[in-house]
């Protein structure tokens, strides 16, 4: 036991938990803090421009390297720029913990400077929060922050500290005890029943389908699923958020499903008699009309660890509540073992298979290449090969975000970093950063557009002070391409403010940062273009690629349509 | 369906503000709250009418369940339970109406606490059928406030909410 000040318990508890970096921005409230931080060397502290991308970095860092991030902002103006970056988080299940400095306990509710309502404010969008009152709480606070943000469903959690609380003292020390909480104790083994039934059913499934999303990715559960994959002999969709924890080259393997999904992949989900959703929760951008959905009778399996993810926009015939590597391990022994007496159906098995192979058959990710016009998808593709899908790939939101997906293979499970639940622009360049540092040594690449890059820009700076040397591939297409795309098909090609004007010289912007900038707008230069990019270890380039105006994302399913309603290309229009 | 929830939760500050938070945040509708700390000062126990569909009551209980201050659940009307809820109001008692009023006040077993020359203050327990029917009962013009607590509740027999 010795006796420190709050500040010092902060950054001790930090350490306690194994982290190697901070993201932050210092303030008035955290002031106490910072004077820790800067007496110790247990973690580094990487300044940020921004608080929002204080946020996004930690986030991202979580996202590619299991460990929790961690970000530090002060009180008031700190929070309210960090909450779009903790709603991001919040949204894709993140495992993160976010200290915010917060006035004097005696100036709270006074309107004092720099403050706000922290708890109030960010409290629809983390799992948990904490305002802390007594120093003595501390350290119990921050070990349970970390217990609940890595734990059940993973997410966000807050823990509010008021300036004195930072200056105040009491005995710590350290504890390696695992956290008890009687109001939280997160389910893990799935129930064997339930797994049983489960089993049962997919041994007499004749046409079966397995449908994957971010939890596998959380759960680290990617060896599972391909296992299972393999024994069921079933096609295999990763949505969105689950990208990467099944091999993109496996013959078993249809696409992403969804909004801008394989049509494959849609019509599998759609007419397969027996679908098992595994860390996935049947997300709109994924099944498209929930009554459209249901009109075809097949049963549903579903494993996820938060029972409100399950029957919440479909109804599910067998939940399964449980961490999915758990939940994989056990329900794959026991279809091991009884798979011994009931036979699957080998010729059902081998029609759907024709089934689904006469829908691969339409090529429906095929696209034109052209001479003069850069193709967006041409560019992530020489992207994949290149970088031989093992890359860190992180994206923005919009087309580019969609041709990311669609067209770069992810061979493992952490590489495809993206905002998939809230769609938040400018977390690109941010997760790059948090990417980086927690994978120093590996190829980093941002695949953003005109529009998102520059909602985040500053953090140019921030990658300068750092040496993070993210490639970022800036597919410019002078309009804000999805909404455009939207405007084309259902407004009357009306382009409302989509159009990006005035935009900055990338090229001289890059390098006032002082990094490399190329603007690439021919299509046999693309590939010269990227080797060189790739192989300036020591730099950020910045690639200004300037491509084809009309380019379209297809396969598309305009939103509120079912899924199967699927537009092919403008042909279908 | 009306159903008449229970919750244990941590007596924290904020708590309560995170269960509230959640029905306005996910659209459902709160027809009544009560809360109140249990004999273990560090638990409340929150009581919650609700109207909507089973799949509906099914997702409330399942959000109240994953807010971490939530410590147990219940669905009250699952099963056989009491339910009730206290009613203090304050009746014009003029003339002939303080007869009236008084034999009203007795034959739904109400107690008139508190008179002036000019009104009753009648506290009244029971469900909000019996309550909503006394209210029924009176004169509309007579009534001058009117204070219901809201619904609380209890498990009939062995069924017990508590760690």
């Amino acid at each position: 036991m010795t006796e420190m000040n709050g500040a010092d318990i902060v950054v001790n508890c930090i350490a306690e938990e194994g982290v190697e970096h901070v993201f932050g921005y210092p303030g008035g409230a955290v002031l106490y803090i910072y004077d820790a931080i800067f007496k110790q060397n247990k973690f580094k502290h990487i300044l940020v421009r921004h608080e929002q991308a204080a946020v996004h970095a930690a986030d991202a860092y979580s996202r590619s390297s299991e460990k929790v991030g961690v970000c530090l902002v002060t009180s008031g103006p700190g929070v309210t720029n960090a909450v779009t970056g903790i709603a991001t988080a919040y949204m894709d299940s993140i495992p993160m913990v976010i200290i915010s400095g917060q006035v004097p306990l005696h100036a709270i509710g006074q309107d004092a400077f720099q403050e706000c309502d922290t708890v109030g404010i960010t409290r629809p969008c983390v799992k948990h929060n904490f305002l802390v009152r007594d120093v003595k709480d501390l350290a119990e606070t921050m070990r349970q922050a970390f217990y609940i943000a890595k734990s059940g469903r993973p997410g966000p959690v807050l823990v509010d500290i008021p300036k004195d609380v930072s200056f105040a003292r009491t005995k710590y020390a350290p504890n390696r005890e695992p956290v008890v909480m009687r109001s939280y104790q997160p389910v893990v083994k799935g129930h064997q029943g339930q797994i049983k039934k489960a089993v049962q059913l997919l041994l007499q499934a004749e046409r079966p389908m397995i449908y994957s999303g971010g939890g596998v990715i959380l759960s680290n559960a990617s060896a599972e699923l391909t296992k299972l994959v393999k024994l069921v002999g079933a096609p295999c969709t990763n949505t969105l958020m689950g990208l990467g924890a099944f091999s993109p080259n496996d013959p078993q393997f249809v696409g992403m499903p969804g909004m801008h999904g394989t049509y494959e992949a849609n019509m599998s989900m759609q007419h397969c008699d027996v679908l098992i959703a595994i860390g996935a929760r049947f997300d709109d951008r994924v099944i498209g009309n929930p009554k459209h959905f249901a009109q075809h009778p097949r049963k549903i399996i579903h494993i996820d660890i938060d029972p409100s993810s399950i029957s919440k926009r479909v109804k599910v015939d067998i939940p399964i509540v449980g961490d999915v590597k758990d939940v994989l391990t056990d329900f794959m022994a026991q279809y091991e073992a009884m798979s011994v007496e009931h036979v699957q159906n080998k010729t059902a098995l081998a029609d759907w298979w024709k089934q689904v192979n006469v829908w691969r058959g339409k090529e429906c990710m095929k696209f034109a290449l052209s001479d003069t016009l850069i193709k967006p998808q041409f560019v992530v593709q020489k992207l994949c090969e290149l970088t031989t899908g093992d890359a860190f790939i992180t994206s923005d939101v919009g087309q580019h975000q969609m041709w990311a997906a669609q067209y770069y293979g992810f061979n493992h499970p952490r590489r495809w970093i993206n905002s998939g639940g809230l769609g938040t622009m400018g977390v690109g360049l941010p997760y790059a950063m948090g990417v980086q540092m927690a994978n120093p040594n590996s190829t980093v690449a941002c695949i953003t557009g005109e529009g998102s890059i520059q909602m985040n820009i500053q953090e140019l700076s921030t990658c300068k002070q750092y040496n993070l040397t993210p490639k970022i591939i800036c597919l410019n297409n002078r309009y804000l391409g999805m909404v455009r795309q939207w405007q084309e098909i259902d407004y009357g090609s009306r382009y409302a403010e989509s159009y990006m004007d005035a935009l900055p010289d990338f090229v001289a912007l890059a390098q006032a940062y002082g990094h490399v900038g190329v603007r690439i707008d021919k299509p046999s230069d693309v590939e010269g273009a990227l080797r060189e990019a790739l192989a300036m270890k020591d730099s950020l380039v910045f690639m200004d690629i300037i491509t084809d105006q009309s380019e379209n994302v297809w396969p598309m399913v305009k939103a509120g349509k079912g899924l199967t309603e699927m537009l092919l290309g403008s042909e279908d229009l | 369906m009306k159903h008449i929830i229970s919750v244990l939760l941590e007596n924290e500050p904020g708590a309560l503000s995170r269960v509230v938070g959640l029905f306005s945040a996910r659209a459902y509708n709160i027809e009544t709250l009560t809360v109140a700390p249990t004999e273990d000062p560090t638990l409340s126990r929150l009581t919650l009418t609700t109207i909507g569909s089973d799949s509906v009551i099914e997702q409330i209980t399942k959000h109240l369940n994953r807010l971490i201050e939530v410590v147990k659940i219940v669905d009250l009307s699952e099963g056989p339970h009491i339910e009730r809820e206290l009613m203090l109001i304050k009746v014009r008692a003029v003339g002939k109406e303080r007869e009236e009023v008084k034999r009203l006040a007795d034959i739904f077993r109400g107690r008139i606490i508190d008179v002036t020359d000019k009104a009753y203050t009648i506290e009244l327990t029971g469900d909000q059928t019996k309550t909503q029917a006394f209210i029924d009962a009176l004169d509309r013009t007579a009534i001058l406030e009117t204070v219901r607590t809201g619904v609380s509740g209890i498990g009939r027999g062995e069924r017990i909410l508590r760690i």
